[in-house]
This record gives structure tokens, C-alpha cells and sequence, in this order.
């Protein structure tokens, strides 16, 4: 238990780092890790020994993520846009760049499903092949979803800034 | 688009971005997007998001972890001087009773007291890793909670008190049983370790009273009929321990 619990603190790190992206203030990303090293130190026997505890990790922390919010609809973490509310126009050149502010900003913008592939993607360094077992779905479904989310967050911030409800058709 | 994507996929464009790319492949790939400058400048959007990612949340790898998020030690509560000393003149006192104790682990196990082990370990799983509501009633109104669920499982129940054994009560919820309504009273020592006491009506009138133990995937739990009343102490610890704490709460209950 004593050796499962030092283990664990290895990954608490990574774990804040995920859900402050996930979840955006400080706050709410540090409950979202505390509930899952709860759930983590209670199903601790649930592990399987010598497997890949990272993913096992994340992976509760993903059921936690979407369990909240499921159940608290009245307060999301971050609040993604309807699919089609953003219907942003491209801009040809892209002069401005990436800028690290608007992403942070973008992020909450991409629907939660590709928010996770991204983060986990881009920001994790994991392996599709991990991504798609942590968050039980099909390899094909990780990538559409990373494809679409990168493609989204591409076009907001080639139209500048977060264009939250600028519906243009 | 439609050209392209008959030499590279988007997959592997993706792939490429994330340099996940095994070593043939990836040179190809970087050669056909040589000639594509259209998707070339994707993929480099897409490795500065990458870029962005990591400068906008490393900086949480370094942030000190609050003690919220810091497992207390698991330390035995034997450990401590005092609880030692409490925990022996405890051992003497039901010297005596040992026997029947022992005798009582090789009991035959009925059905249904095997279904009262369950759903008293399983209680004891979903509820105690509650951080917000680990219980409905709190410590603090215990002679509510206590007449509160003697008064809904029919009979005088007791929240046994085992700061002796170094557990303090947290408080208690009202449960459904398999006939009827049962009570789960929490406690926690110092150290965050949480047991729980599960009590329900036994229905049968009063039987002889035996310890018997069980383990329910890691969750050990000790139980056993004391007149109306069916206890189970389940809790995450050596079954040595959780006996001793068991014992204490059966002389609480039988003073």
C-alpha cells in the first residue's frame, strides 16, 4: 500500500497538469485530481501489477472528468461551443501565428471529446494507440477526433482572436 | 485534397506531427510534404500547438502539490505509544473470549449471510471514498443520527465510540438492506484510514454471537448477530488489527 501510494505520487504531477488544460482554473482542476486519487488509492486492488499505471491513472481520471460533468450540468468545467456555433471563417494567410494566450482560450472551445485526444496527444506525448485505451474508444475514433480538434483550433486562431459566437455562413 | 491523400493520409499527417512516425515511413512523409506546402504548413500549425500546450502547462509540473492531494502516511496506529498500550490492556481484557473467536471463523457460511457481508463491504467501498458527503449525518449531531436510524431500523442502535483504538466517528447514513433498512456509522483515524460499521436487523431473534471473518476483494470485514442486531466492521487493513478494532466495538456494545 505504502509502495502503491509512492508510485502514485510520481504521477501527481502530470496529473495536475493535465486537468489544469482539462479544467481550466486551478481550483476546480486540483478537486478533479483529488477525486481521482481517491477513487485511485480506493480501487488500488483493481490495478494490475506491473501494467502501465499512468494510464490506469489517467483513465480514472478521464471516468471522473466525464461523470462530473454528466452529472453537473449547471456547472461545466469549461464551457465547449455547440458543434456548429463555430463556423469560422479562414483566413488565407496566417500572419498572426499561433499565440499561446488564444490557446488557452480555443481549448475551451473544442468540444470535450477532442479537448481529451488533444491534451493527451499534444500535451501527454501519449501514443494513439495509449489514448485510445484510456479513454475506451477506437483507435480510428482518436484520430478523427484529433484530427477534427486540431483542424478547429487552427481555424480560430487563424481568425484571430476566440471568435466565441461570431456564426458566420 | 483528394490527390494527395491517395500518397499520405491524414493519419500519418497527424502522426507526423506528433513524430510518431516509425523511421521509413516518416522520412517518405517528410518528403512528400517537401512538394505540399499547403499541408505542410497544417502539420507546422499543428506541432506549434503542441508547442503552445506545453508552454501554457508545464509550469503546473513545477507548482508544489497542496497537502490536499498528499496521501497521509499509512502509518499502523499501533505504532503509537499510547494506542499500543490501550490496544493491550484491550487484548487482556478479552483475553477470555479469544476462544469462542476463533471457533466462530469456521463457521458454516449461510447465503444470506454471506449476501450481509457484500452489501456491507460494498457500503463500505462506495462511501468511504467520499471527500464531500462521506456520510449524511455528521459526527457532530450524533444523537440525531443515532435516534434517527434507530428509530427507521426499528430497534436502539449505538454508534460505538473507538478513540481508544484510535478511530474517531465521522458519522452515518441510512442504507437499504436486503429486508429492510440498515445503518453504516464511518470512522477515521488520524490518518485518513476510514472503517465502517454496517447494522442491520437480523430478524431472527437472539442467536449465538460469533465473530466471523470474510475479505471481499481487498476490504476485510469482520461480523456477527449480537441479539436484533447484525454487525459487519469492514475496513482496508491487517486482519489482525481490524479484529482488534471488532473487538472494540463489541465490548462498546456490551459493556
Amino acid at each position: 500500500m505504502e509502495k502503491f501510494d509512492r508510485l502514485i505520487e510520481e504521477h501527481i504531477p502530470r496529473l495536475r497538469r493535465y486537468a489544469r488544460a482539462l479544467a481550466g482554473d486551478r481550483t476546480r482542476a486540483d478537486d478533479l485530481v483529488q477525486d481521482t486519487l481517491e477513487r485511485a488509492w480506493g480501487k488500488f486492488h483493481l490495478w494490475r501489477r506491473g501494467s502501465d499505471l499512468r494510464a490506469w491513472l489517467f483513465s480514472i481520471m478521464h471516468n471522473v472528468y466525464v461523470n462530473g460533468i454528466r452529472k453537473s450540468s449547471a456547472a461545466p468545467m469549461l464551457l465547449p461551443l455547440e458543434e456548429d456555433a463555430l463556423n469560422v471563417p479562414v483566413r488565407a494567410d496566417q500572419e498572426d501565428g499561433l499565440q499561446v494566450r488564444d490557446v488557452h482560450a480555443a481549448l475551451g472551445c473544442l468540444s470535450q471529446d477532442q479537448r481529451e485526444v488533444l491534451l493527451l496527444v499534444g500535451l501527454e506525448e501519449m501514443r494513439y494507440e495509449e489514448v485510445a485505451k484510456i479513454l475506451d474508444v477506437p483507435l480510428g475514433t482518436v484520430m478523427s477526433r484529433l484530427s477534427r480538434g486540431r483542424e478547429r483550433l487552427r481555424q480560430i486562431m487563424a481568425g484571430g482572436a476566440v471568435p466565441a459566437l461570431r456564426v458566420v455562413k | 485534397m483528394s490527390e494527395p491523400m491517395q500518397t499520405v493520409n491524414e493519419d500519418e499527417l497527424q502522426a507526423y506531427a506528433d513524430d510518431q512516425l516509425d523511421e521509413p515511413r516518416r522520412a517518405e512523409v517528410g518528403a512528400w510534404l517537401a512538394n505540399h506546402p499547403a499541408e505542410a504548413g497544417r502539420v507546422e500549425d499543428y506541432r506549434r500547438q503542441n508547442e503552445a500546450l506545453h508552454a501554457l502547462f508545464d509550469p503546473v509540473l513545477d507548482e508544489s502539490v497542496p497537502p490536499r492531494l498528499q496521501r497521509p502516511e499509512p502509518a499502523s496506529w499501533l505504532s503509537m505509544p499510547l494506542l499500543r498500550h490501550a490496544a493491550v490492556v484491550a487484548w487482556l481484557a478479552i483475553g477470555g473470549t479469544l476462544g469462542w473467536f476463533l471457533h466462530g471463523t469456521q463457521d458454516v457460511r449461510s447465503g444470506t449471510t454471506m449476501a450481509f457481508v457484500r452489501q456491507a463491504a460494498v457500503a463500505h467501498v462506495v462511501y468511504t471514498p467520499e471527500v464531500r458527503h462521506p456520510v449524511e449525518v455528521g459526527a457532530e449531531q450524533e444523537a440525531h443520527l443515532v435516534a434517527w436510524l434507530s428509530k427507521r431500523l426499528g430497534v436502539s442502535v449505538k454508534a460505538p465510540h473507538l478513540s481508544e483504538a484510535g478511530y474517531e466517528l465521522v458519522g452515518g447514513r441510512l442504507l437499504p438492506g436486503s429486508s429492510g433498512p440498515a445503518a453504516q456509522f464511518m470512522y477515521q483515524d488520524g490518518r485518513g484510514q476510514r472503517l465502517t460499521l454496517y447494522v442491520r436487523t437480523d430478524g431472527g431473534g437472539s442467536r449465538e454471537t460469533a465473530f466471523r471473518y470474510a475479505r471481499e476483494n481487498n476490504i476485510g470485514v469482520f461480523y456477527w448477530i449480537d441479539g436484533p442486531l447484525g454487525y459487519a466492521l469492514s475496513g482496508d487493513l491487517e486482519k489482525s488489527e481490524l479484529l482488534k478494532v471488532a473487538q472494540a466495538v463489541y465490548h462498546q456494545l456490551n459493556p
